[in-house]
């Protein structure tokens, strides 16, 4: 059952459309993401969800109840904010309990709440530290069970780990996702970091100019990116200018080098001038004859990051990257020199513009 | 090879240090010259009578002679009340061009106005106000022939408690506002935000955590308009021609009087201030203290 609705949903600023038409159900207990370049409309589309701004157009939901236009304190909605936003003149038991002592409960649940959330967040040893006394992890930890503590149907998180340092980023992102599910709590996460977006999310919501570009999960928008801005901004990606040659085989024609694709023509006729593109992954060292792309290029140079070896090779005139895994006790091919390199046909993608 | 170490190490911290306090000497020398000696002169001397020699008949004095009671009374009377009213006038102006939703040009007006008006004194300020609230100033004029009221008619005196308070407000406020603008700048929307979000109104926002992070700022800002008007000596005198008893003008009155000559006791009065002074800096430390535990 859909727990919260946006439908037709478009902010003006002015003129300008921060976000454009924009629709999404959400399951209870979902994690989506909404992800994109910065400006995209992210924040915009969260703040909407918050009460934080009047959608100019359509409507949002909660369990069927229309709160478009209610007040911020009037829904029970947890925000948390990029910049933690704790308050500086309480303790960390005193901001997780504040939305419960506004909201008139019972000193003794709100002790226990506390306790609960504190220990939720492990920081059971904090209660009595002010905001400055923790790290940025900390204070984004307390800022989460300060959110949680009132038992919101939703969670809002703008971009919570951005102003973390690398190692404590991925921990964060850990916890938060692990607290999520054993809450069982519905969550919207905006960031504009992909790899972020795929580790965490049920869904991901790709925006770009107020508009969504793909919603999927990180199988699917990774995989089958249906747009060249989804394929650009997931994951790297060779993209070529293509000709379709025959619909029924798949056939596509790229700098005179043909390209035999899966899904990839279909609804399209022949002469169409389309995007081909293949992630850098997808292509292997063509050692035997199986796969039904087996094409003839040329190594022009080799970078070494780590786990993977970024090959760059000519095929036709277009440089594409190919990318290997790491393997010491396998020589790596001289550049400049003729080799084959191979993908299937489910890897060559045919995007939409 | 530790000790060496350590000595060159120490070595370098003095060097370093030395330099560190040439930029703050003219601070001291300054310190030095113009409160740390006359203060000890004013000490010493409030112990002399006339002919120079030790007494404590001053000091004595402060508190026992009713015209010395009385200024202090009014001195402190009129700095509280023009302290609060500035402050609370003050600290309504800021919020209303910060946080408030007035617009922009209002706030850089205002904060013109303040810089100026906050440093306003003396023979010019009594002067406007005597030209415009005076026994004929223009207002008390427009009042008489327009609404039939003659303000001193009706209790109303310039040169009075209530008139001088007025004239104190002029730049009372303004320091309010200058101070205030940058502390009301300093509070963040996501916190207004995260209230809200957490279920807060506007109200408790304001009461449980706006105020209590403007808490510190607002009660130094107002023992700083206490103080402002404490000393004040300049104003008071153009406007009164030395007529109102506050301290500042009895202190004038015995050191450079011809009628109640005795400097010996000026200084002792001084004296009294600087001890009224340094009590409500110590409760200001103290409520700061109590205020601002959240602070690094
Ligand atoms: N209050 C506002 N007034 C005018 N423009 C705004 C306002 N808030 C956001 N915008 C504009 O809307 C666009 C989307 O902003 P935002 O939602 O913050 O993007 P994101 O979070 O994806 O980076 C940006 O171009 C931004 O400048
Ligand atoms: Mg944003």
């Amino acid at each position: 059952m859909t727990h919260l609705a946006l439908t037709n949903v478009s902010k003006l600023f002015g003129d300008f459309a921060a976000v454009r038409d924009f629709n999404l159900d959400v399951e209870k207990g979902e994690f989506v993401s909404f992800l994109g370049p910065s400006g995209c409309g992210k924040t915009t589309t969260l703040r909407m969800i918050g009460g934080f701004e009047i959608p100019s157009f359509g409507n949002i939901l909660i369990d069927g109840e229309d709160i478009t236009n209610k007040a911020p304190n009037q829904r029970n909605v947890g925000m948390v904010f990029q910049s933690y936003a704790l308050f500086p003149n309480m303790t960390v038991a005193q901001n997780i309990g504040f939305g419960l002592r506004v909201r008139k409960e019972s000193e003794a649940n709100i002790a226990d709440r506390i306790k609960e959330m504190l220990s939720i967040i492990h920081l059971e040893g904090k209660a009595h530290s002010y905001p400055y006394q923790l790290s940025g992890g900390q204070m984004q930890r307390v800022a989460l069970a300060r959110a949680l503590a009132i038992r919101p149907e939703v969670l809002l998180l703008d971009e919570p780990l951005s102003a973390l340092d690398a190692k404590i980023r991925v921990s964060l992102r850990a916890e938060i996702r692990g607290i999520q599910q054993r809450l069982g709590i519905t969550a919207i996460y905006v960031t504009h970091d992909q790899e972020e977006a795929l580790s965490l999310s049920d869904r991901i919501v790709v925006m770009n100019t107020g508009k969504i570009e793909q919603v999927g999960t990180p199988f699917e928008i990774y995989n089958f990116p249906k747009t060249r801005f989804v394929a650009n901004f997931v994951g790297s990606l060779n993209t070529a200018d293509a000709e379709v040659v025959d619909v029924q085989q798949g056939l596509l024609i790229a700098d005179g080098v043909l390209f035999h694709t899966a899904e990839g023509t279909k609804g399209r006729s022949v002469g169409d001038k389309v995007k081909m593109a293949i992630r850098p992954e997808r292509f292997s060292f063509a050692s035997e004859q199986k796969k039904a792309n087996v094409i003839d290029a040329t190594i022009e140079n080799i970078t070494f990051l780590g786990a993977v070896v970024r090959i760059e090779v000519k095929i036709g005139n277009a440089n594409f990257n190919m990318d290997t895994f790491n393997n010491p006790f396998l020589e790596l091919p001289k550049i400049g020199s003729q080799t084959k390199v191979t993908c299937s046909r489910e890897a060559v993608l045919v995007l939409d513009d | 090879m530790t000790q060496n170490v350590l000595s060159a190490f120490k070595g370098k911290v003095s060097a370093s240090n030395y330099k560190n306090w040439i930029g703050v000497a003219p601070f001291f020398l300054f310190a030095i010259l113009f409160i740390f000696l006359p203060s000890i002169r004013l000490f010493v001397d409030s112990f002399k009578d006339n002919n120079g020699h030790f007494t404590f008949a001053n000091i004595l004095q402060l508190f026992s002679e009713p015209y010395i009671l009385n200024a202090y009374a009014l001195s402190i009377k009129i700095s509280a009340v023009t302290a609060l009213g500035g402050a609370i006038l003050g600290f309504l102006l800021a919020y209303s061009v910060t946080v408030g939703n007035l617009p922009k040009p209002m706030r850089s007006i205002l904060i013109t106005f303040s810089g100026v008006a906050s440093n306003f004194a003396g023979v010019p300020l009594a002067f406007a106000f005597v030209s415009t609230l005076g026994r004929t100033g223009f207002i008390t004029i427009l009042f008489k022939d327009v609404f039939g009221l003659d303000i001193y008619q009706s209790g109303f005196n310039l040169y009075g408690f209530a008139g001088l308070s007025l004239v104190y407000m002029y730049f009372q406020f303004p320091l309010m506002v200058l101070i205030m603008a940058p502390a009301l700048d300093g509070l963040k929307k996501e916190w207004r935000e995260a209230s809200e979000n957490l279920g807060a109104s506007a109200m408790q926002y304001w009461i449980y955590i706006a105020l209590p992070v403007l808490l510190p700022s607002i009660l130094g800002a107002t023992i700083l308009l206490f103080g402002n008007a404490f000393g004040a000596y300049a104003t008071a005198y153009a406007l009164t021609g030395g007529r109102i008893g506050i301290v500042t003008i009895q202190v004038g009155a015995q050191i450079r009087g011809d009628v109640l000559h005795n400097p010996g006791l000026g200084y002792a009065m001084a004296m009294g201030m600087v001890f009224i002074m340094a009590i409500s800096l110590a409760g200001y430390s103290w409520l700061q203290a109590k205020t601002e535990r959240w602070l690094k």
